[in-house]
């Protein structure tokens, strides 16, 4: 089946945004999507690796290196040629066990030579794309612990059947999940850069929409990627304007003092709030094609970079993006 | 129950539904076939036969694990032939791409998220044989989401209908048009006013329905069709009966252009909104379970796994790693590579001399050296809060009870256990909450707990027990929380005699003292009395008056209760 284009992708219209972000500057950390099943949440984030041009990778390199960066391979990586294999999205199943995930000994050379060789895991095949898990609130907790780990550091370390091995693995992380199935830690939380909360279209004319271009797409693949491959290509350009710009963009000292007093008003815990929402807006401004950051980016950008930092209050029913509009509402009028 | 036509009409339509299956299994995800027995027996039978037409379909064993599903090294041929031996896993080796899974409702949740892995990448249809008969039992919902029909068989008698049902007649008719715009909003309609919220159903239907006309030998979607793919696809899915909140709605969603599109459609109909006709269909055809459980306020969402989602305790199978020991791996225990190789070294020379092939192979193991992985898991605690909501316990220390649930439950967010809420009031006891960790459900949970009427303690009891039952079942350590004032006047037969009453509640609280909980008795009375304290001896749980509970105060208590007992 081919892909969904990412433009014909009806609505979720911060889900989208959150998801370009993330493309833009891997350094935000992860995007946690809160939502229902049957939202979308895995189509967009597929279709977005899909729309992202091919990588140049070295030729039977089994970490997807880079011809021009390949030091850090654990492998002896020399071939010369040079293949375009397509952006990584891998699909992180529910259950997976570490050694899946992180890499394991090679049972094979193991038991047949004697050898001792690391048969890298589903993180060395996510490096330089996607990983996407679905319902992370029910992944095993030394599990999360340690993707997250992997996505704050951008390295995989192997400490484990007496192996000892590092190697890149610097990716998207896009978790999901519905907090009507249970919470993750907020520990956990915290280490995603974005979050964002999707529901389903409830207006008629959106899901009657979402129907149409779904047929459509079921009848001929290729005619419907042919009719949206412009708005696609529009959406990669502006990617790729917003990475090359990225490190131009002016940050005033106004909207630094913006963020912090922002953070604090709502109640932010620890530090990486105020980051994230500093890289996210100048992410955005990259993307609007800003030169520097306003505090209508700041604005934009608020609920997705720190609804998912504030402290819970049990007895409290005021949802996070409330609290959140409340304090933008009073700070900046 | 249903009337015999009724039940006719479900198999007939399951019998339909089966069929366009067979033709396109890939383009449904896959079927549910709920209700054990004959009947369905036949129905499979015939399934299969059409569907094995075009290659074996493979069965996927309720054991299975992760490595048999998606392959893997095949240790013990891999030690005799000395090189390594690979066994295909079940989905590769499902060419056909269709699976059968019996007793779905018991499957594990990471086989059942593998499996909607590969139906979401289109490679896989599968036929969940659902065995389950109590209301809360149900396949994982990853996979229920992801397959288009939900046939519900429990009942259905009629053997002569399957076997004379034929699956191959009526060969496809070339090609159906697309859906029109009303009839695309017909279904949106439908779907809202069942509160069915994913867009998946909605894609679904469509496909049912342009399945069924092609099938009737329509080349345009009919009326007939829609209104069978609302029964087939949405109506199983429904939250709650059908509402329009705004009658204006029903006008909206027909959008003129429904003339200008020249479908020939029956004249019959104008008078008639199509979303009326539909929603009336679609009433009749919610299965009884469902309606069951919305009397009981009591949601289907997210029930599967929420209910689930307390981790099964293998000690073989994960937690955090704590070495290993001998054992063959398999059966979801995994090869512990570095100690069996530590195990086989010190024998190497010896094996070496004794084989034949000298020094064909560089390294010698023996079954008897493979070791496998051991892991700790931390066991989850369950705290079941079981509340007397009657009128003699009055509502203001109802609160207090729910202010001590969501205390509890701002614990678990941190330490993972769970919580779950009963109440027990007028003629019975009924689960607010099934364990859970969330807090959105707690509160929501909590805000509808009615109080007042009669106290059926029995009933509170039993509930309680059950619970802890199904939760110990799962490996996890269950608390009791009896929150009462102990006098019991309404009878497991929802009679009200206060002697009798207690008698039997008595009876059940020597039940369950004999499984050895953790149990709390909380007094909620304003005075303490005989009663709660005497429940509390027959139970042998600690009891604690508490004249007015403080919510804090409270928690605390049970706290202390949980630490004494790991100790």
């Amino acid at each position: 089946m081919s892909g969904f284009p990412f433009s014909a992708i009806v609505g979720q219209d911060e889900m989208k945004t959150a998801l370009l972000i993330a493309a833009v500057d891997a350094r935000i950390g992860g995007v946690m999507i809160f939502g229902d099943r049957g939202t979308g949440k895995s189509t967009a984030a597929r279709a977005l690796a899909a729309t992202l041009p091919p990588i140049r990778v070295v030729d039977g390199c089994r970490f997807h290196c880079e011809p021009e960066n390949r030091e850090q391979c654990p492998d002896v990586c020399t071939s010369k040629r040079v293949r375009k294999i397509a952006v990584p999205f891998v699909d992180l199943p529910l259950g997976s066990t570490e050694d899946r995930v992180v890499g394991t000994l090679d049972l094979e050379k193991a038991l047949a030579q004697g050898e001792k060789h690391f048969e890298p895991g589903l993180l060395a095949r996510a490096h330089r794309g996607f990983l996407y898990i679905d319902e992370i609130n029910l992944l095993e907790d030394h599990v999360v612990d340690l993707l997250l780990d992997v996505a704050a550091s951008g390295e995989n370390l192997v400490e484990r059947d007496g192996l000892s091995i590092r190697h890149p693995a610097r990716f998207v992380l896009v978790g999901s999940g519905n907090p009507e199935e249970g919470e993750l830690r907020p520990q956990l939380l915290d280490r995603f850069g974005l979050s964002v909360e999707v529901k389903t279209p409830e207006d008629i004319d959106d899901r009657v929409e979402i129907m149409r271009r779904c047929d459509a797409q079921e009848r001929d693949a290729t005619k419907f990627a042919a009719k949206w491959k412009g708005e696609d290509t529009k959406i990669l350009r502006k990617i790729d304007r917003a990475k090359k710009a990225l490190p131009k963009i002016k940050m005033p000292a106004k909207t630094l003092r913006d963020t912090a007093a922002l953070c604090k008003a709502v109640g932010a815990d620890g530090l990486r709030g105020e980051l994230t929402l500093m890289r996210g807006s100048r992410a955005l401004a990259a993307l609007q094609g800003d030169f520097s950051v306003t505090r209508d980016h700041l604005k934009a950008m608020a609920p997705l970079s720190l609804r998912h930092r504030l402290r819970r209050d049990v007895l409290d029913e005021t949802g996070s993006t409330v609290r959140i509009e409340r304090a933008l509402e009073e700070l900046f009028g | 129950m249903s009337g015999v036509a009724e039940l006719e009409k479900a198999l007939s339509d399951c019998l339909f539904a089966a069929r366009l299956f067979a033709h396109t299994p890939h383009s449904f995800g896959g079927i549910c076939l709920r209700g054990f027995g004959p009947v369905r027996d036949a129905l499979v039978e015939k399934l299969l036969a059409v569907l094995e037409a075009y290659g074996p379909v493979h069965k996927i064993p309720i054991n299975v694990d992760a490595g048999r599903l998606l392959g893997g090294i095949d240790l013990p041929a891999t030690l005799q032939a000395g090189h390594s031996v690979r066994r295909p896993g079940i989905l590769e080796t499902a060419t056909t791409g269709v699976v059968v899974l019996p007793m779905a409702e018991r499957v594990e949740e990471s086989v059942a998220a593998h499996l909607a892995q590969a139906i979401d990448r289109g490679e896989l249809a599968v036929i969940l044989l659902d065995d389950s008969i109590e209301k809360d039992e149900a396949p994982p919902s990853v996979l229920m989401e992801r397959i288009a029909l939900h046939c519900d068989l429990t009942g259905a008698r009629s053997l002569d209908a399957v076997a004379h049902y034929d699956f191959r007649v009526g060969e496809a008719h070339g090609k159906t048009r697309s859906l029109i715009k009303r009839q695309r909003g017909s279904i949106a309609a439908t779907a809202a006013a069942l509160g069915v919220h994913s867009v998946r159903p909605l894609l679904f239907a469509e496909r049912y329905a342009q399945a069924h006309a092609r099938f009737s030998n329509r080349e345009r979607v009919e009326d007939d069709d829609l209104q069978a793919a609302i029964e087939m696809v949405l109506a199983p899915r429904a939250e709650h009966l059908p509402q329009f909140d705004d009658p204006d709605r029903a006008d909206e969603t027909e959008p003129p252009e429904q003339e200008s599109d020249g479908s020939g459609e029956h004249g019959n109909l104008d008078d008639i909104p199509p979303e009326d006709m539909l929603l009336a269909a679609a009433a009749a055809a919610i299965p009884q379970h469902i309606l069951d459980q919305i009397d009981g306020k009591f949601r289907r969402t997210g029930k599967g796994s929420a209910g689930r989602s307390g981790r099964k305790q293998y000690s073989a199978k994960r937690g955090r790693p704590m070495g290993s020991r001998p054992g063959i791996p398999g059966g979801g225990k995994r090869l512990a590579l570095m100690d069996s190789l530590r195990a086989a070294a010190p024998w190497q020379s010896i094996r070496r001399n004794a084989s034949r092939d000298g020094n064909a192979r560089r390294i010698h193991i023996r079954k008897s050296d493979l070791r496998v992985r051991h892991f700790e898991q931390r066991q989850e605690s369950l705290t079941i809060f079981a509340v007397d909501a009657s009128g003699s316990s009055a509502l203001s220390r109802l609160a207090e009870a729910k202010g001590a649930v969501e205390l509890m439950l701002a614990e678990a967010y941190v330490k993972r256990s769970q919580v779950a809420l009963i109440a027990f009031r007028q003629s019975g006891a009924e689960i607010l909450l099934p364990p859970t960790r969330s807090l959105t459900r707690a509160r929501r949970a909590l805000g509808a707990l009615p109080g007042g009427g009669g106290t059926p303690l029995a009933a509170g009891l039993i509930a309680a027990q059950q619970l802890a039952e199904a939760s110990m079942k799962r490996g996890q350590t269950p608390t009791i929380a009896l929150l009462t004032d102990g006098k019991g006047n309404v009878m497991l037969d929802g009679m009200a005699n206060r002697s009798l009453a207690m008698e039997e509640a008595k009876q059940v609280a020597r039940g369950l003292a004999a499984m050895a909980l953790n149990m709390i008795i909380i007094d909620i009375s304003p005075r303490p009395r005989a009663e709660a304290a005497e429940l509390a001896e027959t139970l042998q749980g600690k009891y604690l008056p508490l004249p007015r509970a403080h919510s804090a105060a409270l928690a605390e208590a049970i706290e202390s209760v949980n630490a004494g007992q790991k100790r």
